[in-house]
């Protein structure tokens, strides 16, 4: 699918940032009119995996995260956040819901609220070099 | 973000403001953990009506109170949810820990 327009941003994995990004990739895709129900499933959604990368890929360190929004053709809206930190040693099981590492305070079921509010979710790893969290919805919009 | 609490009798409502994340989920879960283990309360109400953005961290939040409540013999509501939180909520299948109630809407 041909790109139409881009947004990369670096950020610092600071739980602070987690609101910013999620505001940034909504303005940024504001072009195509998406409806509440989907901007509020996007917003969601990218906070899950920017939460993912700070909670588990950088644990008790600091890293960037590196996040790269896609227009595609056909109103489809492309995420994808990276971040250079521990990866995952078991994918499968760590998108199974109510599976964290995280404690009681966590529910476990980031991958859940991506799987379901998104098209398509996929995940990359490498244990020790990273992981890579794919989002990725079609924009029906208002007019839907 | 912030949270402000209201005690009436035995019944403790959480007015929850703003965004829950996990930047803000923190903060949010110490202030009514305070309130919890002073008040004792028979209720507590989690009042979702100026809430403008959740996440899973409030599934957690919330799973949270449930279990501290529980412990104290009490019992959880969480109130006037948005369409969105509420469609997370039920994702998690919060509805078989209290009474998750959505924001009533004017037609």
């Amino acid at each position: 699918m041909k790109n139409i327009n881009e947004l990369k941003m670096i950020i610092d994995s600071k739980s602070v940032n987690e609101g910013f990004s999620r505001v940034a990739v909504s303005a940024f895709i504001a072009c195509l009119d998406p409806d509440i129900e989907e901007l509020s499933d996007i917003k969601a959604a990218v906070s899950e995996a920017v939460t993912n990368s700070i909670v588990h890929g950088y644990r008790n360190t600091q890293g960037k995260i590196y996040i790269t929004v896609s227009i595609l053709e056909g109103s489809t809206v492309r995420i994808r956040v990276r971040d250079k930190g521990v990866g995952i040693e078991d994918i499968r099981q760590a998108m199974e819901p109510l599976f964290t590492t995280a404690g009681s305070e966590r529910a476990g079921l980031g991958f859940a609220v991506m799987e379901s509010f998104m098209d398509s979710v996929r995940v990359t790893s490498a244990p020790s070099k990273g992981t890579t969290v794919t989002l990725k919805k079609k924009i029906w919009g208002k007019n839907s | 973000m912030g949270v402000k609490i209201q005690k009436e009798q035995k019944k403790l409502i959480a007015f929850i403001q703003g965004e829950i994340d996990h930047h803000s989920a923190a903060f949010i879960r110490n202030e009514i953990d305070c309130a919890v283990c002073q008040v004792r309360p028979a209720l507590l109400i989690l009042d979702f009506s100026e809430v403008t953005f959740m996440d899973s961290s409030g599934i957690g939040l919330v799973m949270g109170r449930y279990k501290l409540i529980k412990s104290l013999g009490g019992e959880i509501r969480v109130e006037n949810l948005s369409p969105s939180a509420y469609k997370i909520m039920h994702l998690a299948g919060m509805e078989r820990l209290g009474e998750i109630r959505q924001k009533e809407t004017v037609q």
